[in-house]
């Protein structure tokens, strides 16, 4: 510190080696930071990414669903004077029975009809309903037909033999008398390969001659078996390439769907009965137990209402009150308590909100349980802090000038806020209510304390009908067994992140148009 | 430096127009000469003003004479800027601003109960140091006051009193084409002149002006300067100033504060030539401030 008062050293203060070696320092720690900086990104880019690939590819397979086109006997429904008193149950079960009048006794009959929907005769006499004249109705598959359909229930393998097999058929029974030695292996392997008894083995099936034979049992190095399907060809020879051996690893018992049914499906796409198509129902019903049958229109007209309610009680409540706080209000103690308690506010947990709805709004008020209105309600207490702080922020942003310059030209108070103060300040309040309302539609918490997680199928009409809303439909599903309910969970919450995207590009929209008007 | 190249400054110099088109409701009353010279428009009395524990302004009195230009000068911080707020009650804004004494206008104390805050800041506009047009357009900046005090009756006589407005501060040429531009797109001249032509719309008696000019450029300054010398004609005018020579250029009556304290007061000529007070003197010469 003394020889920098000496003339000399102020002359290469700057220039010494210690100055240049501090000076690189000062370099290397911004490479740092910005190393840091950008790595940091790059990490939460790539989750980003990576979390919601992983939404997206879950949620593809929900948004089609594969339906039958059976020809259904409709004489029944035209001819009676209601056509709901129909025996719908039967119309579907016979048209699906014609389609293979080989399948016999109750047992197998049953495993056939499993393919489809339960629901499938009221979606029938739904459609029939709509239009009586019409043709080409379709039924939904069942929930674990439709997921083997995408490959998402039974992973098989299929080789395809290389050399020529002679079969024989006596009754239900069938066997492969000559194969070459390498398919035998292939068929030894899978069928030793795992062990155990018939059921936990895995399914070696032989297509060949049109036909499907089970492989049983191995006895002196000829597969024998039950046809799951009867041959059509004639004859007892098939040339190589011509028949296949196809192996499903996991066995029978650990499926959902049997061998036999996986057959029948194989054969109803093959000849174009059976054809994937949009899957309106999820779009347009509500709840169901069958994953088939469930659909997001409840949930997403529940969390509507319940938006409505809460930006009209908590935009006007908290602009009001943001304006009387920052224009108004003569600064002291007392408004000091209020605004920091509006930001602790902003900070309780959501769930505290639903707890203070089901002990006064319901409680106390009597207010209609699993009712949009008070889910709402509870959202606007919620989202109220938010709304304010936002609106005090953009107020507070608005140059005093402006204020100035409308009360110098005789502006009351009042004029000065609403004819300048706030259209200034309009754009930051909408993106804090955007963000606001966004959070709201996100969040489950406070409505499950308030019933809206009630199982409803009705999709809701007004704002006093029970009502769920999309985050607690989302919870709901992915808390259910089934597998076709993971992927619906998946799809709804795509559904989600579309309508809050909807609502951030809407928010830039009017940001956009408001900054227009103004310049 | 060509003086007439500057987009501001026209050509020939265009002449004040003439207010013959101008609806007579428009018109500032006329007033007599001898008015003039007898009875001040505003009279401020033994004010104090504090701002919480500090005391901006000490005892001061000052007479504003109609139909003159009033200069309040000195070096920064010595109150004139919170006394010329306490002329339209601006101070009211400041939760912590404490005035006493009396100021009164026309003879009635303007910090009366009875007297209404918005009614008085009609009648004593205000143009502030940077130009603050709304961000709305031209066209708007100036039609807000008058429609708010309601001022016309329909939108030709709107239309009619924006277009004299614009006139008399030599804008209307410059900007006739484009009214709903946004006033916040003129350049820092135009938008100062928007800026009074938004204060004179109301029709007020009085002018507060803010160091109207300093954040302006040279030639802008002169065309405002201009303007003040004939606005002079229909308003009372008090100006706060850190330019001298502005003073010395516009101003009729003169007022000299430092540290609070009113020093000196008087025709302007009187008060750069031969000022009584001798710190008066150091700082009209340049020799402190």
């Amino acid at each position: 510190m003394t020889d920098a008062r000496n003339g000399d050293d102020f002359a290469t203060i700057h220039t010494r080696p210690a100055a240049r070696k501090r000076l690189a320092r000062r370099y290397r720690a911004e490479r740092r930071f910005r190393f840091f900086g950008a790595a940091a990104i790059f990490l939460s880019v790539g989750f980003l990414a990576l979390l919601l690939g992983s939404i997206v590819l879950k949620a593809l397979p929900a948004f089609t669903h594969n339906f039958a086109a059976l020809e259904f006997d409709l004489s029944a429904p035209l001819e009676a004077s209601d056509p709901a008193t129909a025996d719908y149950d039967a119309i579907v079960r016979n048209a699906l029975r014609d389609r293979f009048p080989e399948v016999a006794g109750r047992t197998l009959r049953r495993e056939l009809s499993a393919l489809l929907s339960s629901a499938a005769p009221v979606y029938l006499a739904r459609q029939f309903q709509a239009r009586p004249a019409g043709t080409g109705f379709t039924v939904p598959l069942s929930d674990t037909a439709d997921l083997y359909l995408k490959g998402l229930l039974a992973r098989s393998r299929t080789i395809v033999a290389t050399g020529p097999a002679k079969w024989t058929t006596s009754g239900e029974r069938g066997a492969l008398e000559t194969v070459t030695a390498p398919d035998l292996r292939a068929i030894e392997n899978a069928f030793t390969g795992q062990g155990g008894q018939d059921g936990q083995r895995p399914s070696i099936l032989i297509e060949i001659a049109g036909g499907v034979l089970k492989i049983g049992q191995l006895d002196a190095n000829i597969p024998g078996g039950v046809w799951l399907a009867r041959p059509r060809e004639t004859g007892n020879a098939a040339e190589p390439g011509q028949w296949r051996i196809r192996i499903f690893d996991t066995p029978q018992a650990k499926r959902k769907l049997s061998d036999r049914q996986i057959v029948w499906l194989d054969r109803l796409v093959a000849n174009g009965t059976v054809r994937p198509a949009l899957n309106t129902i999820f779009f347009t019903r509500g709840a169901s137990r069958e994953p088939e049958m469930a659909g997001i229109w409840g949930a997403v007209v529940g969390s509507a209402l319940a938006l409505v309610v809460t930006l009209a009680l908590a935009f006007p409540l908290g602009v009001g009150a943001a304006i009387y706080m920052h224009e108004f209000a003569r600064p002291g103690r007392w408004s000091r308590f209020v605004e920091v308690n509006i930001n602790n506010l902003a900070a309780v947990p959501s769930i505290i909100f639903g707890l203070l709805g089901l002990a006064v709004l319901l409680n106390v008020f009597g207010l209609h349980r699993s009712a949009p209105y008070v889910g709402g309600i509870v959202l606007a207490l919620m989202t109220l802090p938010t709304i304010i702080i936002a609106a005090r922020v953009a107020l507070g942003a608005v140059p005093g000038s402006i204020r100035q310059a409308a009360l110098a030209v005789g502006a009351s108070p009042l004029q000065t806020v609403f004819h300048h103060v706030l259209p200034r300040a309009m754009p930051a309040i909408m993106t804090g209510t955007i963000i606001g309302m966004a959070r709201a539609l996100g969040e489950t918490a406070p409505l499950l304390m308030i019933g809206m997680v009630a199982f409803i199928v009705d999709i809701p009409g007004g704002f006093a009908d029970p009502a769920t809303v999309l985050p607690v439909q989302i919870f709901m599903w992915a808390d259910f067994p089934e597998a076709a309910f993971g992927y619906r969970s998946a799809a709804a919450i795509l559904v989600l992140l579309v309508f809050l995207l909807a609502m951030n590009g809407a928010a830039l929209l009017v940001r956009a148009r408001f900054e227009r008007a103004r310049s | 430096m060509d003086i007439s190249a500057h987009p501001e400054m026209p050509a020939t110099p265009a002449p004040i127009p003439a207010l013959v088109a101008v609806p007579p409701q428009f018109m500032a009353p006329e007033r007599h000469p001898t008015e003039v010279a007898s009875k001040p428009k505003m009279t401020v009395e033994n004010v104090n003003v504090s701002y919480g524990d500090t005391q901006a302004l000490f005892d001061v009195s000052l007479d504003i004479a109609p139909h003159q230009v009033t200069s309040l000068i000195g070096p920064s911080g010595c109150g004139k800027s919170t006394l010329l707020r306490c002329l339209n009650r601006m101070n009211d804004t400041i939760p912590q601003c404490r005035v006493s004494g009396r100021i009164t206008m026309d003879g009635r104390d303007i910090y009366h109960r009875d007297v209404d805050v918005v009614e008085l800041r009609a009648r004593v506009g205000m143009v502030f140091q940077k130009p603050n047009p709304f961000p709305k357009s031209i066209y708007e900046n100036v039609a807000y006051g008058p429609r708010i005090h309601g001022m016309t009756r329909n939108r030709g006589e709107l239309d009619a009193l924006v277009e004299t407005v614009l006139r008399r501060v030599g804008l209307y040429d410059e900007v006739h084409d484009r009214l709903d531009l946004a006033g916040t797109a003129l350049s820092g001249g135009q938008q100062q002149r928007l800026c009074i032509a938004r204060a004179i719309a109301t029709r007020p008696e009085i002018l507060l002006m803010d160091e109207p000019c300093s954040a302006l450029d040279p030639i802008a300054t002169a065309i405002i300067e201009d303007l003040i010398g004939q606005l002079r004609e229909t308003f009372t005018i008090v100006m706060v100033t850190h330019s001298m020579q502005q003073a010395a250029r516009i101003s009729q009556r003169t007022a000299f504060f430092h540290l609070g304290r009113l020093v000196e007061q008087g025709p302007t000529g009187e008060i750069f030539t031969n000022p009584a007070n001798p710190r008066t003197k150091d700082y009209v010469t340049g020799r402190t401030g």
